[in-house]
């Protein structure tokens, strides 16, 4: 009974992290690239309703996956368009993404919201899903999650391994100089942002076709906000962005664990609710009290335009 | 070719202009929208610019949605200005409500005189105090503020959820969540016979002017307006940082709080759940197309009220969901920060050779 719950723990808090890794894995690459893109929200909201219905009408999820990941790229190069080329601020654009995305995604999955999807089986990885209180948690899982583990590795080798990833970092942190060397900053920067869209748009997709194989309005829920928190508190680090979200996975399921224990505490459902929400921000405040962490750290032309010939 | 080329100076010319091209192309993008969903597009922008203000109560209904925007983006602006990116105000707003309601529940069935100062007041302090975390954190501990502001609001929403559903909740209201109807003392009296436009406007005009008195006449908002235009010179000059974020969250704050005490001692009249309508966003919005200009964020609250109120216009003669409003108003201000580009850059024919 005990192994039984911590098995079920273990598999709620990856499930409800994997968004969050596939959101803020493409959020980082981006930033690493100098651009802030606060639209995750949107981008996730478009990415939900465009799986959604493209899952609905095709009967497969992975048609769905593909559309979210279109619909959040499409939505990150409107952004892109912006603070890119037209060098708009990147915070007022994100925002505006972000309460465009939400919007559009309330108008587009509208005729979708009383309409329920088939649960997509997990699958079950051959001999280590036996792994005692361990497999049935981790290998005996949706597709995407374990796409969000190859996506991990992905991230970190073409970051720390290949060369395309130094010339990235490289014009996230002197343009100028990425610039000068010969390095296209606007296209690198375009790529960046798109696949940040990209990203979100499959976390997205995994809320409302494998998570809860619906739609409804609001069912993001402030994970893409979450998600760019993540990405200040691993300090730009794939690593930690992991344990971020499995951290904040496990505060998400936490409620649903305590009201289904049948633990005997008089306490409003809304407390646990908030907790996610609370958590965020102590774990920034804990990350941001020492302001030289998060100097060192974070791309130094994050959320400044480049001009070549300024 | 067309090619951009930097101004010497910012254009102040551009900086007014791109509102209204913003607007047109608003327009035109929501023309092809209901073009491309088969409804005559026409008839869509009728509804949408048109009928919302054929009569008096249609006026009166546009005041009474840009009343909230209007508070909102006031307060929000005087942060804008330093870049004190609070996006909380719909938390705030809500805390406001709760505010406010707390003093209308305390007075009961009261005729004091007294009760909606309180709750006006109670309202101001209350969305302060939300407004007040996220500028504590980022004094003392350096946390972002627009991230800090943007998940108080979802705790907002769950703390508005938790007194309706439960230790505020109407005993006699067949278990919805809701509380009690507001006693006559603790409601704001109706400005206009027959309609429900209420006191909170002339509350939002008074936070324009005095908007306007600091921003512009006062030294403490010179020093906003220094910090944010000029971060290095206002370090030179031993402007507080502190004060600064101090001052822009607890503007925001306060402002929204007001809004919210407004919309519960108005057309609401009680609190419930569905308190959040997004005018915290929305003002996100009307700051920027209103320039963070107390003239002009009374002129784009009313263009966003018109907005909502047309979402609801098309929503029940075109069948569409009146989200498209949400859709309109994301594109307004996309389009204004596409437009703001001509502020510091100018359209030029043919190559840079040519011109050079």
């Amino acid at each position: 009974m005990e192994g039984n719950l911590f098995t079920a723990v273990l598999f709620a808090t990856v499930v409800a992290g994997t968004p969050l890794i596939l959101t803020a894995l493409g959020l980082l690459v981006s930033e690493r690239a100098g651009v802030l893109n606060l639209g995750a929200e949107g981008m996730m909201a478009v990415g939900a309703v465009a799986a959604f219905a493209a899952t609905h009408h095709s009967g497969s999820p992975w048609l769905g996956v593909l559309a979210g990941l279109v619909a959040g790229a499409a939505m990150a190069l409107v952004f892109g368009f912006l603070a890119i080329t037209l060098q708009a601020n990147q915070v007022a654009s994100g925002l505006a993404l972000a309460i465009f995305g939400v919007g559009l995604a309330a108008f587009i999955g509208k005729p979708y919201e009383s309409l329920a999807l088939p649960a997509v089986p997990p699958i079950r990885l051959p001999f280590i899903a036996d792994i005692p209180l361990l497999g049935e948690a981790l290998y005996n899982q949706q597709a995407l999650v374990y796409g969000s583990w190859a996506l991990f590795w992905a991230v970190l080798w073409f970051l720390y391994r290949s060369r395309a990833g130094l010339v990235l970092r490289a014009v996230g942190e002197s343009p100028a100089a990425a610039h000068a060397i010969g390095h296209p900053v606007v296209r690198i920067r375009y790529l960046a942002v798109a696949f940040g869209g990209a990203m979100a748009g499959v976390g997205g997709a995994f809320l409302s076709v494998f998570y809860t194989p619906m739609w409804v309005e609001g069912m993001v829920a402030g994970r893409g906000w979450i998600a760019l928190a993540l990405v200040v508190f691993a300090t730009w680090r794939p690593l930690r962005v992991m344990l971020g979200a499995y951290l904040f996975g496990g505060v998400m399921v936490s409620q649903l664990f305590v009201q289904g224990a049948g633990l005997q505490i008089d306490f409003p459902s809304q407390f646990l609710s908030s907790l996610p929400y609370l958590a965020t921000i102590v774990v920034l405040v804990a990350i941001s009290r020492n302001p030289a962490t998060i100097r060192l750290n974070s791309p130094l032309s994050l959320g400044k335009p480049y001009r070549a010939d300024a | 070719m067309l090619r951009l080329e930097p101004r010497p100076q910012a254009s102040r010319l551009m900086t007014w202009l791109s509102p209204l091209l913003a607007t047109v192309l608003t327009l035109v993008a929501g023309g092809v929208l209901f073009a491309v969903l088969g409804r005559d597009p026409v008839e869509g922008l009728r509804l949408f610019l048109v009928a919302p203000l054929k009569d008096l109560y249609g006026l009166s209904e546009l005041l009474l949605k840009a009343t909230p925007l209007m508070l909102c983006a006031t307060g929000l602006a005087i942060g804008f200005r330093a870049n004190i990116w609070n996006i909380g105000a719909e938390g705030q707003f809500m805390l406001g409500a709760v505010g406010a309601t707390g003093v209308a529940l305390w007075a009961g069935e009261s005729e004091s005189a007294l009760v909606l100062p309180g709750m006006l007041l109670g309202g101001a302090l209350a969305g302060a105090a939300w407004a007040a975390i996220p500028a504590w954190l980022k004094t003392r501990f350096n946390a972002n503020e627009i991230l800090v502001s943007l998940m108080l609001v979802y705790v907002a929403q769950l703390l508005v959820s938790w007194l309706v559903f439960g230790p505020w909740k109407d005993p006699q209201g067949f278990n919805f969540p809701q509380t009690v109807m507001f006693a006559d003392a603790a409601l704001l009296p109706v400005l206009v016979d027959g309609t429900r436009l209420h006191l909170g406007l002339l509350f939002a005009l008074a936070a324009l002017v005095a908007a306007y008195v600091f921003m512009y006449r006062s030294h403490a908002g010179f020093r906003m307006r220094v910090a944010g235009e000029a971060p290095d010179a206002a370090r030179y000059a031993g402007f507080s940082a502190s004060r600064t974020i101090w001052t822009g969250l607890l503007c925001g704050g306060a402002a929204a709080g007001v809004a919210g005490m407004a919309e519960v001692a108005g057309p609401m009249g009680q609190l419930t759940d569905k308190l959040g309508l997004g005018y915290g966003f929305a003002a996100i919005i009307v700051a920027f197309v209103g320039r963070l200009h107390p003239l002009g964020i009374f002129l784009a609250s009313l263009l966003m009220a018109l907005l909502y109120i047309g979402g609801e216009q098309v929503q029940q003669y075109m069948n569409l969901p009146n989200s498209i409003a949400l859709v309109f108003q994301g594109l307004l201000l996309f389009f204004l920060l596409g437009a703001d580009v001509f502020i510091r850059y100018r359209l030029r024919f043919g190559s840079e050779a040519a011109s050079a």
